[in-house]
């Protein structure tokens, strides 16, 4: 039995999401896209309903990492431009 | 009986598009600016105070009437302002300049947004505005203040945390400053300018990008708002820190000692 339509569209959303990000992924030797579109494929034929909803899941969590990940570096990066403590000047060494 | 209005707060977020902070920056050949032909993205203190602004209209609903963003710049700009529309806010307006134009300075930003919170007026005023505390092209860090002065209202400049209190029209703001935190309670109408410590911005899903699409843009000259962008200042010459000497590796300790007594060390001994 073929995916619902409703998973469907989640997955190609789940897709474009995950790809957006890719682009501005910090590491350029690190394939983002080809990893992404691999991983994709290889589970383009599942059926069972429990199954596709755990891969689902992962490509969520993948999401949601990747997200955090960007946060965090330019969070660190900032902190270390814009020290709390004046006297502490990042370009001092 | 009629019941009262409710107070209601619009919220006013300029924000700036500015290289993005993962470029390596470079200086031109002419070492009159830097290389621009890299990617540009919105100022992260502006995306905490787009952020903030977010946040204040999830804690206090319906009482914070609108949320508008504004940016002063080139056509480009605009993508940032689609960024900000996707983070929540209601509507931009955006004062374009040609790409041929110079940067604007922060008088010239501030006269900007005066003219903008006038025509806000009929629509019913801006009482609050929120803005990051510097650029990090320039890193002025005056335009805020300069704005304040210029509207004659409170300021609360590197916030760490704004709690409204919409029915007194008032605001409580905890300030970063050298050595600890400092707390202030302003009369709105109130400029702030948000600190690294104030939030966590989110990032824009594409369901909400997809819907900020629709979301309205105005464009304006500053012919229309009858300001004069025209810079003051005069950049002479930019230039590069002076590069970091490297170190130098020593084969064994006799070594380390004959160079520290090169350098005049004297109290290393054979």
């Amino acid at each position: 039995m073929m995916a619902s339509k409703a998973t469907r569209l989640r997955v190609i959303a789940l897709y474009k999401d995950l790809h957006r990000l890719g682009r501005e992924y910090p590491d350029p030797s690190y394939n983002f896209h080809g990893k992404l579109r691999g991983l994709f494929e290889k589970n383009k034929d599942l059926k069972d309903e429990e199954e596709i909803e755990k891969a689902i899941k992962l490509g969520e969590y993948i999401r949601n990492e990747t997200i955090a990940l960007y946060s965090l570096r330019k969070y660190r990066h900032l902190k270390r431009m814009y020290p709390k403590d004046s006297s502490s000047d990042p370009f001092l060494t | 009986m009629r019941p009262s209005a409710a107070r209601l707060l619009n919220i006013l977020v300029p924000i700036k598009r500015t290289v993005d902070y993962a470029v390596k920056i470079r200086v031109n050949p002419d070492q009159t600016g830097i290389d621009l032909n890299v990617k540009h993205s919105m100022n992260p203190f502006d995306e905490i105070a787009v952020e903030e602004a977010v946040r204040l209209r999830e804690k206090l609903k319906d009482e914070i009437k609108s949320i508008k963003v504004v940016t002063i710049g080139p056509p480009k700009s605009s993508e940032t302002l689609r960024t900000a529309l996707a983070m929540g806010a209601d509507s931009a307006v955006h004062v374009e300049l040609p790409d041929s134009a110079p940067a604007p300075e922060p008088l010239g930003v501030a006269k900007a947004l005066r003219a903008v919170i006038a025509r806000e007026k009929e629509k019913g005023g801006v009482d609050l505005v929120i803005m990051g505390k510097q650029a990090i092209d320039d890193d002025a860090g005056q335009t805020g203040q300069i704005l304040a002065g210029l509207m004659d209202w409170a300021q609360a400049t590197f916030a760490s945390k704004v709690v409204l209190d919409v029915g007194k029209k008032e605001a409580t703001v905890t300030r970063e400053i050298d050595g600890g935190l400092e707390e202030l309670r302003c009369r709105l109408p109130l400029v702030v300018t948000t600190d690294l410590r104030l939030n966590e911005p989110r990032y824009a899903s594409l369901p909400n990008i997809m819907k900020a699409k629709k979301k309205p843009i105005e464009k304006l000259t500053p012919a229309d708002l009858g300001i004069d962008l025209t810079p003051r200042l005069e950049t002479l010459k930019v230039e590069e820190p002076p590069k970091r000497v490297g170190g130098g590796k020593v084969a064994n300790v006799d070594e380390l000692i004959a160079k520290l007594k090169e350098a005049g060390i004297t109290a290393a001994k054979a």
